[in-house]
């Protein structure tokens, strides 16, 4: 068994971020700071949940369109129903959000499962379902009187530097605690290597006996569940609950686990390589923007970046190049 | 318009043009036509006819961009950036030769860099997915993201406004009591439907979708020909663009993104095959009617933009659901009598 099982494309990803980091790291003198480099942690960790979740979905063969919009609903029932019992605490926050993205992604499951509907068709009916039944009935209103336990920053590590307090936030634990419940889910249990079966042959892991609706239900399930843990971390975030805050990210997130290895069509994906597509999009943006660029320039360079990552990294680009890697080779690396 | 054409639904079935998927949605537009004029009295009105003939063509045009990749077994979520960047091409040509007061040449200009500008964003595009193999998805999706950041860059979040009255007339002019636009779009509709019924690009667009190994094993050039279908796409963002900088009379990164998902539903909605492949322009046309008169007739009942979009999701759903239940239910039993 190998040591260490990185994938080419997360090698790749990761020879890209460090040759970033180290130019960066010359470049400006900001950002090799502890507090720049945990502040890079807190604004992805939300990312990194939608991330994970949706790259169960991946794994399984579907997609999802509709999981930040789910948690943005997810953000405003929990808030109405935490004013409707008066307060609340974070157990109950966590219980709420989760029980109400769960519910959005099983939606999901069954209407795709049951009716034998292709994904993207249905997380495209229910994104407009979603988004404007919330637009709908809230007004388009935001909700700025949470509770204060859902409000205030809750530092889990935080240490004085010499360039400033630098703290890690809530986001981040959850984030960690999201990632390490999904790689156990993918890489510890049968019902991971049966995700990963379905999403590469669905018709044979049938034939195995493989449950076909379990899964579904599972993976949209954990995706709604995942993205309902990630609306209550981003309202926590922004302190407050708009509600078409999340609107358009999920194209951001799909781009970057995309970017991260997950294969379209199912069978293939890493959390690692979901990790490093979230963070490689991040540390852009963050360059640039210690670099003093234009921000109306961002998402140029990042989509240009990205463009040029699925060029280069896709299986076409060395036909292009000629056949400079032998199968042997391929198989040694 | 629409509704005449229902009256002879026995003869229809014979007809190229009506066939059951035509007739269905026919049969849908006509409830809705019902249901809207019973709940609402002042339906069947002018305003109704001119508020539709004007949104029609911009949500159209953008769906007639998406229809081609997805018959090809893929996707073009760049359609709606594209259309702002090439509206923005044409207004910087009219705003370099006088703004409002500029002449019908530098008109002929911008019309020509609004659809090269298109025209380049799709065959950059086709080339990576043809090239590469990397899924149409990604790529049009990064392109979508890198064609929003130029607009952005270019215009510094702001817009671009104020075009010669002449050109205004292509977005909100009528000729012969028909809106301009609504004449754009159906000369597309008519030129899409050509392509796609009776050229050689048509057809390997439907193989390619298909099955794309055997299409190539066939003699099919499909990376030359996937190329086309996305530089053709984008040159109907192009078109999308000018109309809707001239209806507007400006023009706005971000102007019409909500557009992007529906335009994926009212292709669905017409009976295109998710998996590419299958699908034509008629009963896509008459799914976009559709789609435009439950959100007129809501606006009418006074109900607001939001809940169309949510009833659009939720009656894609509803079909989808019916058809689910009707090809399997139907069929089993259908089989199981026989056997």
């Amino acid at each position: 068994m190998p040591k260490l099982r990185i994938g080419s494309t997360e090698r790749w990803l990761i020879l890209v971020i460090l040759a970033m980091v180290v130019g960066l790291g010359f470049t400006t003198t900001t950002f090799l700071t502890l507090s720049n480099i945990f502040d890079l942690l807190n604004t992805s960790a939300v990312n990194i949940i939608f991330g994970v979740g949706l790259l169960v979905v991946l794994i399984a063969g579907g997609i999802d369109i509709s999981f930040t919009v789910a948690a943005s609903v997810v953000q405003y029932l929990t808030a109405l129903t935490v004013a409707q019992l008066g307060g609340g605490d974070w157990a109950l926050g966590f219980a709420l959000a989760a029980v109400f993205g769960l519910m959005l992604g099983c939606l999901n499951a069954f209407l795709i499962y049951q009716f034998r509907i292709v994904s993207i068709v249905v997380t495209i009916a229910t994104y407009n379902l979603f988004f404007g039944g919330l637009m709908f009935f809230s007004g388009g209103v935001s909700i700025y009187d949470l509770p204060d336990w859902w409000t205030t920053r809750v530092v889990v590590f935080g240490t004085d530097m010499a360039s400033g307090r630098a703290e890690l936030t809530l986001p981040v634990l959850v984030m960690v605690v999201c990632v390490v419940a999904t790689w156990l889910l993918l890489r510890r249990t049968t019902t991971g290597r049966q995700l990963y079966a379905m999403g590469d042959n669905p018709e044979g892991a049938r034939r195995v006996g493989i449950s076909i609706g379990a899964m579904h239900y599972l993976a949209f399930g954990w995706l709604g569940l995942m993205a309902g843990i990630a609306g209550l971390m981003q309202a926590h975030y922004a302190q407050e609950v708009v509600p078409n805050a999340l609107y358009g990210r999920e194209l951001d997130v799909l781009a970057a686990v995309v970017l991260g290895g997950a294969r379209l069509g199912g069978g293939r994906g890493t959390i690692l390589g979901v990790i490093l597509g979230i963070i490689l999009v991040a540390i852009t943006q963050n360059g640039l923007n210690l670099l003093g660029i234009s921000p109306y320039a961002f998402k140029m360079i990042v989509g240009a970046i990205i463009l040029v990552a699925i060029t280069l990294s896709s299986e076409g680009a060395g036909r292009l190049i000629g056949s400079w890697r032998t199968p042997a080779a391929r198989r040694i690396a | 318009m629409t509704t005449q054409s229902v009256s002879p639904p026995r003869i229809g079935r014979s007809g190229v043009l009506a066939d059951g998927d035509v007739l269905g949605l026919l049969g849908f537009l006509l409830v809705v036509l019902v249901l809207f004029s019973v709940m609402s009295p002042g339906f069947f009105s002018t305003s109704t006819f001119t508020s539709v003939a004007f949104q029609l063509p911009e949500l159209g045009l953008l769906t007639l961009a998406m229809l081609m990749p997805i018959i090809s077994g893929g996707f073009n979520l760049a359609i709606t950036f594209t259309a702002n960047l090439s509206g923005l091409a044409m207004a910087w040509v009219l705003q370099s030769y006088g703004g409002v007061d500029a002449g019908t040449g530098a008109f002929v200009l911008g019309v020509v860099a609004a659809l090269a500008t298109g025209a380049l964003v799709g065959w950059l595009m086709g080339t990576i997915i043809a090239y590469t193999g990397a899924h149409p998805i990604l790529v049009s999706l990064s392109m979508m993201i890198f064609v929003r950041g130029l607009g952005e860059f270019l215009t510094k979040g702001g817009d671009i406004s104020g075009v010669p009255g002449f050109v205004q007339t292509i977005g909100q002019g009528t000729l012969l009591g028909i809106p301009v636009p609504l004449l754009v779009f159906a000369a597309c509709v008519l030129i899409w439907n050509v392509l796609m019924s009776r050229t050689r690009l048509g057809f390997a667009t439907r193989m390619i979708g298909s099955n794309i190994e055997a299409t190539r094993y066939s003699g099919v050039p499909t990376k030359r020909m996937l190329t086309l279908v996305y530089t053709l796409s984008g040159l109907m963002c192009g078109i999308a663009g000018i109309v809707m900088l001239a209806r507007f009379n400006s023009v706005r990164v971000g102007h019409g993104e909500s557009y992007l998902l529906i335009t994926v539903l009212a292709c669905f909605l017409g009976r295109v095959d998710p998996f590419g492949g299958f699908g034509r322009v008629i009963p896509l046309t008459i799914a976009l009617v559709i789609l435009q008169v439950i959100a007129s007739g809501l606006n009418q009942l006074g109900a607001n933009q939001h809940l169309a979009t949510a009833l659009w999701g939720a009656f894609l759903l509803l079909i989808m659901m019916i058809r689910s239940i009707w090809s399997t239910r139907f069929l089993q039993t259908f089989f199981t009598r026989r056997g």
